[in-house]
């Protein structure tokens, strides 16, 4: 069987009596707290996840993203709050819950001395799959991820691009029914992360839930159906991509730039045009949906600025507009 | 039928091994060598010339290589409890890895302690084997004194692993083995009598569980009886090896599962 194809079981592993249509919640949090001594990283959090979506959470450094994604994949317990997943509970079912889910941590984590397979074999087996069974998913899994050509090769010399594709096969070595990415393309350039993008969208294509965080808007947009902003802890809104643009920002934005010194003051001449105007560090930030009449105000009042630049809203303006900080420092 | 969680953990320090086996062969050989070369041969010359003429009537060469034989269990234990599990906590860090799999930190806890349990009879046998090459032991005694040998190893792996897992960085690395290894290895009893110590800072060295190792470990290579009875000897390195799992699954625990 493909190991990619996903299927139809019960939140309890139970094959479903309606295969493909069951509904239930695979995530299931309310009111989930994560605190460590005095620091809150998770505040109070409810979140419901459905089979075969695509689910994100978007937030600056430190907004708790990767507390959660320990807590739901059963390698830190709680401190609060209810948690299900799969149905079910991470803290008692632990090495039953984590045999059904597939995790892609921030860091690499391979053995730089093994082979490529073998970093997939090690892993397989603890999981306890026959060798002639993590064979066969080793070749499938490789050819996936575009690294057929290199199962005998060593790790330390891929690229990062390479590294990280091939933590994505591994962590589909069980043909989890559940995928966990934290930040699955930082520190990757461009082409590397467009690549990894594409393995994702198949595997979302399959059948696949996927739970990942980011905090790239870009990242979010692309691959994530739904997805919740977070900000301290908590959740500051919730929704699709497209529609918390919709909802949170305008159609467009207009960015200026100034010559050292020029930026201050202009934001009083500027005062009225659009919906909205952010003065952040470097630039000025204005709202509109018609940039070019908002930049023709712009000139109208005298301002010069040294560049300007129109663009569609991103999700980057949302979290801006609801936080008044930008998501990468 | 279900491997048990260590054992695939095992598995997994096995087929790494692989890769490292012919460094570790190399030294496991070299090592008895040089010891018994230096200590053994150059300084065993002056103490059997001596007015003693040898230890206790002993050459100074047979009553070291049983003790050698012990402390460097010790020495390899650490080693095989300080550096898997800096690596997998902290340097590849492959531990976080292998904890989201059904895998848990007590595992992980036991499975390197089983493989340094492999690794070390596998190492003390050829420490045996070059040792009576050389004339130090006979081969069948010597081989018996494996057995304490590896209870000193696995003793101190288990330790240091859960020291190692306790610390909040690498930095404690360093000191470990400057301040806490070394000196358990010059005041083991392996290379002088601990009577020969100040009689006040004998009961110092008493408690050095390491001694109790090397009083076994001399007691079955030479046929010899021991200086406190070995249910003694054998209970204190036991009492090790326990207190040294117990806390390694709790700091294991408690550094991956925060």
């Amino acid at each position: 069987m493909d190991p990619l194809t996903r299927n139809d079981q019960t939140l309890d592993g139970r094959p479903s009596a309606d295969p493909g249509r069951s509904t239930a919640p695979l995530i299931e949090a309310r009111g989930l707290v994560k605190r460590f001594g005095e620091l809150t990283a998770v505040d109070g959090v409810d979140v419901e996840v459905a089979p075969g979506e695509a689910f994100g959470f978007l937030g600056p450094n430190g907004a708790g993203k990767s507390s959660i994604m320990r807590m739901i994949g059963a390698v830190s317990p709680p401190t609060a709050g209810h948690l299900r997943v799969l149905g079910m509970d991470p803290q008692t079912d632990g090495p039953a819950l984590r045999a059904r889910l597939g995790v892609v941590p921030q860091e690499d984590s391979l053995d730089q001395q093994l082979t490529v397979a073998e970093n997939l074999a090690i892993y397989g087996r603890f999981f306890d799959l026959p060798r002639s069974v993590i064979r066969a998913r080793i070749d499938e899994l490789l050819e996936f991820v575009q690294l057929g050509d290199r199962a005998d090769s060593k790790v330390d010399p891929l690229s990062g691009g390479m590294k990280r594709r091939l933590v994505i096969a591994r962590a589909l070595i069980n043909e989890p029914s559940l995928v966990l990415l934290d930040e699955p393309t930082t520190g990757l350039d461009p082409q590397a992360r467009h690549a990894l993008w594409d393995r994702l969208y198949r595997l979302k294509q399959r059948g696949v839930t996927l739970i990942l965080t980011t905090h790239y808007m870009d990242e979010a947009e692309q691959l994530c159906d739904r997805l919740v902003v977070m900000d301290h802890g908590r959740i500051i809104v919730e929704g699709a991509p497209r529609q918390l643009i919709a909802d949170h920002a305008s159609r467009e934005v207009v960015e200026l730039r100034f010559h050292p010194g020029g930026q201050d003051g202009a934001v009083e001449q500027l005062a009225g045009i659009g919906e909205h105007l952010e003065e952040l560090p470097d630039r000025l930030l204005i709202s509109a949906d018609d940039a070019d009449a908002a930049v023709r105000a712009v000139h109208d009042r005298g301002v010069e600025p040294a560049t300007v630049m129109t663009r569609r809203s991103t999700l980057e303006d949302v979290f801006l507009r609801l936080t008044g900080r930008t998501l990468v420092d | 039928m279900t491997t048990p969680l260590a054992v695939r953990v095992l598995e997994g320090h096995a087929r790494s091994y692989r890769h490292t086996w012919r460094g570790t062969t190399v030294s496991a050989i070299a090592t008895p060598v040089l010891f018994l070369a230096a200590m053994g041969l150059g300084l065993g010359t002056l103490v059997d010339e001596g007015t003693g003429g040898g230890i206790d009537g002993i050459s100074y060469l047979a009553w070291l290589a049983p003790g050698l034989l012990a402390v460097s269990a010790m020495q390899n234990g650490a080693g095989d409890g300080a550096f898997p599990v800096l690596a997998g906590m902290r340097w590849v860090r492959d531990y976080h890895a292998a904890i989201a799999t059904p895998v848990r930190p007590a595992d992980l806890m036991l499975g390197n302690l089983a493989w340094a349990t492999i690794r070390l009879a596998a190492l003390l046998t050829v420490f045996v084997v070059v040792a009576a090459a050389f004339g130090a032991l006979p081969l069948g005694r010597g081989l018996l004194a494996v057995g304490p040998g590896l209870l000193v190893g696995v003793a101190t792996c288990a330790v240091v692993s859960a020291f190692m897992a306790s610390r909040k960085s690498d930095e404690a690395l360093a000191g470990l083995f400057r301040f806490v290894i070394v000196p358990l290895f010059l005041f083991s009893g392996a290379f002088f009598p601990l009577d020969e110590l100040p009689t006040a800072v004998q009961p110092l060295a008493r408690i050095n569980p390491v001694w109790h190792g090397v009083e076994l470990s001399r007691a079955v290579a030479l046929d010899i009886p021991t200086r406190m009875g070995w249910p003694v000897h054998v209970g204190a390195l036991v009492l090790v090896l326990a207190a040294g799992i117990a806390w390694g699954i709790r700091s294991f625990t408690r550094s991956l599962r925060s």
